[in-house]
Order: C-alpha cells, then structure tokens, then sequence
C-alpha cells in the first residue's frame, strides 16, 4: 500500500516535470484566423508548424509549445490577445501579426513586458523608426521597402505619371508614401478607399481612367486584391493602363484573379522559386506537407521568424532568461533565411534585395509567380535614422 | 504618433505630390456622368437585397438578419452551378432556383415558428442562421472562397456615349435590376397573388377567413426575397469574390434603406436604394477633392474615405427626425389604424 502510494507521487511528480517553468519554450503566434483573411493566418501557421518540423519540435533541446491567437483582424482584439499571452500565458516570444495597425496597438504589450515580438509581415514606419525596440524584430520588411523598389521599377519601365490607389489604413499610407519616395515620374492622383469594407472600387477606377494617368499603382493584400483586378479587368483598364502592384498578388489570391492577374507585376523580398537550398526544402515540403496549397511570402516569413526564435534559443543554450544573450543572437541572422541572406539595420528591420515578381503558366499548367529580375540589392528602410538604437 | 503624422505631410509635400492636371470641361461632366452611373448600379443591386427585406420585414413582420446569409448563398451557388455547367447564364438561373428553395424550406423548418413571437426572438433566432450558415459553407466549399469568372462578353467596356466606356457587365446589372424592378411592381400592384399579398400584410385574421391558405402566401414571400437576396448575390459576385460573410456588411447598407425608404415599402426601396448608391459613391468620388481645396493634401486623404462612409448614416439620422416612418411607408393609413388599434 505505502509502495503504491509514493509510486503514484513519483509518477505525479515525473508527469508534472514538463510543466516547470523553463522546461518548455513557449511561442504566442498572434494572426488572423477568422474571417475574410483566415486563409493569410493559415499560411503562416502551417509555414510555422513546418519550420517546427524541421526544427524536430525542438529549439535548444527543449520542447516547444506554441499558442495561436486569432486577432480577427480587429487591433483592440490583437492587443487583448497579446496581453494575454504575455500576462498570463507567460510566453518567451510572440510571433505572427499580418496587419499593420494591429501590430501598432499590440506593441507596447510585449514591449512592456520584456517579451520578444518578432513581427512575420507587418512593417508600420513607426516599427522601423521611433517606436523601434530591443525586443523586437522582423523577419519581414518595412512597409515602404516593397513599393520603394515598385517605384524603382517603374522609373527603368520609363514610366512618367502614375495613378495610386489603396486601402486608409497604416499600412497602405506607408504603401503610397514608399512609391512616392523612389519614383521619378508625376503622381497625378492619390485615392484611399475604407478598409477592410470597401470592395467596389467602381468610383475610384472611373478617376484614374479620368485622369490620364500613365500607370496606376495598387497594393490591395489578401481578398481585396482579388476584387481590385476583377474590377480592373472588367472596367477594361488592364488593356490601357498598365498596373504595377505590391501585396496584391500572391499565391492565394492567384488562383482566384486568374487569368487578370496574368502580366501584372508586383515587387517582393521572397518567391517561390528562389534558387537556395533552404528554400527548395520549404517549398517542396510545404507542398507535400498541404497538398494542394502553395506557400506565400506570409508563410516564407512566419518560417523564417520560427528560424529566428531557434538561433536565439540555441544560442543561450534553451536559458530564455538570458534576454541580452539572445538579442544578440537575433541580431547576428545566425540561419539560413528562405529569401537568402540578410542582415539587420540597427532598427532590427532586414537589409535585404527585393526582387520583381510576374505571373506565368508554370510546367503544370497552373499560374505562378516567379523571380524575373532583382530590382534593389540590399534595401534598407529610410526610417531607421529616427530609430534610437545604435 | 505626432511625429510620424507630420513625416507623412511632410514627404507628401516634398515628393511629386502635384495637382491634379487642368483638365477640360468635358472631361470633368464625362467623369461625373461615369461616377453617376456608378452610383445607380450600386444602387440597384442594393435595391434587390432591400427589396426581398422590406417585403418580408413589412408584410410578415419578420426581421430577418440572415438575409445576408440568402445573398451569400446566391453567390455560392452560383459559383458552383456556374463551375458545373460551364455557362454563365444557365448557372445563375439555377443559383437563382435554388435559392428560392433553400429560401422555403428555410421558411417551413424555422422562420414559420417565430410569426407570432417578439422582434427581439426573431433576431436571435435569425442571427443564429448566420453563424449556421457560415459554418455551413466553411464545411462544403471551404475558407478560401471561390471565383466567378465572366464570359467574355460580358468582360468588355462598351461605348454608352462617345467617350465614356463603361464595363458591360455593370450594364447588365442595371438592366438586370431594372427589369426585376417593374416585374415587382406589376406582380405585387397588378396581379391576384400580389393583392392577397397586400391583404395579408393589412390583416391576417381576415384573410384567413374568407379562406385564402395565408400560410402558403407567407412562404411564397419568403421564397420571393430570398430568390431578390440570391440575385444580388450572384451578380455581384463576378465583381467581388465569394466568401464567407460577404452578406453582412452589406445586410446593414439595406436596412438602412428600408429605413429612409419606409419598411414595406417596394417603392420606397427603390427609390432610397438609389439615392443611397449615388450618394455613397459620389461621396467617395468627389468629397477628396473637396476636402483638399481645405485641408493639406494628406490630411484629406485620410479624412475622405472615413466622411464619406459616413454620409448614408447621416441621411438615415436626419430621415429618422424629420419622417421616422421613412419616405415613402408602405402605407400610411394602415399604418396609423394599426398604432391606433395597439393602444387600446
């Protein structure tokens, strides 16, 4: 009976071992699950759960747990989750955040509290300047870059006016401003339409029609992106006004726009078919992984933010206490990124090349993107003067 | 935050952020021509959800918030049947079947046991279709959404005057919705069924008792708005995509004109339903060059989209002042009888 009785308490206490603070690394991974842009938030789950696969569902030695939150793409919600990991989940690091303005209000939550926030695609200004941090970083990009090297683009196509237009909302302010900074031609006209609820963009496309305008510039991420090009193409502007995109075309949206996504170009820091090792193995086991889907640049971000998180911890040998140690880890890029190899400015935002994307028929028959050109070598985001830290 | 406000300003001013270019009188009437018709087709399609809601909100006295849930519907269907049958045409006629159906069966399984009860069991009961149907559709077709592509023919922009292209496809919508229009009218003003229906909004009772099967009548009227929900749906689906709750936000838009046009009220809804399309488009079109002529270019920017979402729920607001039974009520001696018999 006595024998019985500590057997059990051993058996308790052995099955209580892994719960011990420290004994597991834990992951918040805050992103959009629900609603219209739920699909966003499943690329970059299952990006993340096969980077921990890869991983062996280890970093450090120790087992890692992750905790997915479901923003809804509301800001209030995604700072209410990301208090919640952090006060009461207790997490190590937050990963995730799509959106641009949820990440702004979910900030000073984890940046309070000492937790790293490792942002996997939101790229506010503010994040990259004076809101800029030690505990966070991005694996991602600041939100002018890809429409600075869209602007770029656009001046070697000898374009000389163009017509833009996006959502009111952080991140399609910092969109436009970025074309505006790099391109050289006339920009006759500036539309911004309500976000996320606007979805017929009818008055805007009679004004850029209107306007004379060479080119129009878009950047419409996830569905929306969808109904701009429907909307396009039959208003029959695609046959006369040539479109130059970011974040509007990608490899969940593509099967939907079709054959009007065909020829559209659009500027990126990650494509499927870029020619690493790492990224082979990503795409090619993303794809045995979900059959049927295709990763996207979200997904190839939220891979290389779980990477990130990885270095830190085997850096500090599994001691997530040791906050200092592994800012410094991060801050070396000591993995093998799927875009290749990047550095960070001291604002924790890559330097990195951005490439230019068109959609073509690939061998199956099926519509793809692919790398044409590499627009900018090494671009680093024009706020990082206004960040702090040296 | 202040800093960054002013960065934005500031790089604004300093890039080519130059003024529109002059352009000549024609130009600017051709644009707003353009911007009107945009308005009226937006109009009309809002018209065909308002329309299916007003007739059962009016004559049934159900408030049904899974409306959006029937539009959502039409699109799915219609990109299914569309998908099977590779023609557009054949493809939106059985959307439009099976919308109906799903509409009467809906009306026999559930909404038929809530006629007698409070507004508030109807939007409880209603919402909860909403959550059902969502789910629903999560399960069958999946979170992704689909695509209805157009034939080609409808694809081009066509010549309406010189100078003016306007997309056919939103041609046809206007058409569409037109047609629909004048059939409703005939069909509820000018035919047996149409007076049985007006009798059985007026009083129930009596006209179960001179022996007409009002129960069949209700189902007819539910089966009639949920095909109006599936037309809106499967027309605007080409332009938009199909996913899951594209009805709701779109659900509140035709509330708020069943409200300034007078709950139903079919004509009402008309004519609130294009005065709502107009000036919501017109808003967006014209108020940032307006806003621009007093604020700083970037300040406009911004504060344009966010006042012209705001302009319909104005024209609600002062509506609901000075005519709180809406523009055009259904009908107005009724309407005063019946109030006066619920104080007694």
């Amino acid at each position: 009976m006595r024998t019985a009785f500590w057997l059990a308490g051993a058996t308790a206490l052995a099955l209580a071992g892994p719960a011990y603070a420290g004994e597991t690394i834990k992951i918040g991974f805050v992103s959009t699950f629900s609603g219209p842009t739920a699909v966003i938030g499943n690329d970059m789950r299952n990006s993340f759960e096969l980077a921990l696969d890869h991983l062996g569902r280890k970093m450090g030695g120790k087992p890692v747990e992750v905790i997915y939150e479901d923003d809804g793409q509301k800001p209030d919600v995604g700072k209410q989750k990301t208090e919640k990991l952090v006060q009461s989940d207790h997490v190590d690091f937050i990963a995730g955040y799509i959106w641009s303005n949820v990440l702004l209000a979910s900030l000073k939550s984890a940046v309070d509290s000492q937790t790293f926030l490792i942002s996997a695609n939101a790229g506010p200004s503010q994040l990259a300047g004076e809101l800029c941090s030690p505990y966070v970083f991005s694996t991602s990009w600041q939100n002018d870059q890809t429409p600075q090297a869209m602007g770029l683009y656009m001046n070697q196509k000898g374009v000389k006016s163009v017509f833009l237009i996006g959502p009111n909302y952080a991140a399609g302010k910092d969109m436009l401003a970025g074309v505006k900074s790099t391109f050289k031609g006339k920009v006759v006209g500036e539309e911004y339409t309500v976000w996320p609820s606007q979805l017929d963009f009818s008055a805007e496309l009679s004004k850029a029609r209107a306007s004379g305008a060479e080119s129009v510039f878009v950047f419409y991420p996830g569905a929306a992106g969808v109904q701009f090009l429907n909307q396009y193409t039959q208003a029959g502007l695609k046959q006369q006004i040539p479109l130059y995109t970011a974040f509007t075309i990608d490899e969940l949206s593509l099967p939907l726009q079709k054959e009007n996504a065909l020829g559209v170009p659009g500027a990126q820091e990650w494509v499927n078919d870029l020619p690493n090792e790492q990224n082979k193995r990503f795409v090619a086991d993303y794809r045995k992984k979900y059959p049927n889907l295709r990763p996207t640049f979200y997904g190839a971000q939220s891979y290389d933010a779980a990477q990130l998180i990885n270095s830190a911890v085997v850096a500090v040998g599994g001691d997530t206490s040791k906050k200092d140690a592994m800012k410094a880890a991060m801050e070396k890029v000591n993995f093998e990124s799927v875009r290749g190899s990047f550095k960070y400015g001291n604002n924790h935002i890559p330097i990195q090349n951005f490439y230019l994307q068109d959609v073509v028929k690939d061998a199956d028959g099926q519509l793809s993107l692919k790398t044409v050109a590499t627009i900018i070598k090494d671009s680093q985001d024009s706020f990082h003067d206004k960040c702090p830290m040296k | 935050m202040v800093r960054s406000v002013s960065n934005h300003v500031a790089r604004s001013i300093l890039s080519c952020d130059t003024p529109q270019p002059e352009h000549d009188l024609r130009t600017r009437m051709l644009l707003v021509v353009e911007q009107f018709l945009n308005g009226l087709q937006f109009g009309l399609l809002l018209f065909l959800l308002a329309a299916g809601l007003t007739l059962v909100f009016g004559i049934m006295d159900l408030v049904n918030l899974a409306h959006g849930s029937l539009y959502m519907m039409g699109a799915y269907f219609a990109a299914t049947f569309v998908a099977w049958t590779g023609n557009f045409l054949l493809g939106a006629v059985l959307a439009l079947a099976a919308t109906l159906l799903l509409g009467i069966v809906l009306e026999f399984t559930t909404l038929r046991h809530l006629y007698g009860r409070d507004h508030l069991d109807h939007v409880l009961a209603t919402f909860g279709l909403i959550l059902f149907f969502n789910e629903a559709v999560r399960l069958i077709w999946g979170p992704a959404g689909l695509a209805l592509p157009l034939p080609a023919w409808l694809t081009v922009p066509v010549a309406i005057l010189p100078g003016i292209y306007y997309p056919a496809y939103r041609l046809a919508i206007i058409v569409v919705a037109l047609v629909v229009a004048l059939l409703l009218y005939l069909g509820v003003m000018r035919t047996r069924v149409g007076m049985l229906i007006r009798a059985g909004a007026s009083n129930r009772e009596m006209i179960g008792a001179l022996g007409i099967n009002i129960k069949l009548l209700y189902t007819l009227v539910f089966g009639l708005g949920a095909a109006l929900a599936g037309l809106a749906g499967l027309m605007q689906a080409p332009i938009l995509t199909v996913q899951i709750g594209m009805g709701e936000n779109i659900l509140i838009l035709a509330f708020v004109i069943i409200v300034i046009g007078g709950i139903g009220s079919i004509r009402g809804a008309f004519l609130a339903a294009i005065f709502v399309g107009i000036i919501d488009t017109m808003g967006r079109a014209f108020l940032p060059n307006l806003l621009r002529q007093m604020l700083s270019s970037a300040a406009a920017s911004t504060a344009a989209p966010a006042l012209s979402s705001m302009l319909i729920y104005l024209v609600m607001a002062i509506v609901l002042v000075v005519r709180p039974e809406g523009l055009f009520p259904a009908n107005r001696r009724f309407i005063r009888k019946r109030a006066a018999t619920c104080s007694y």
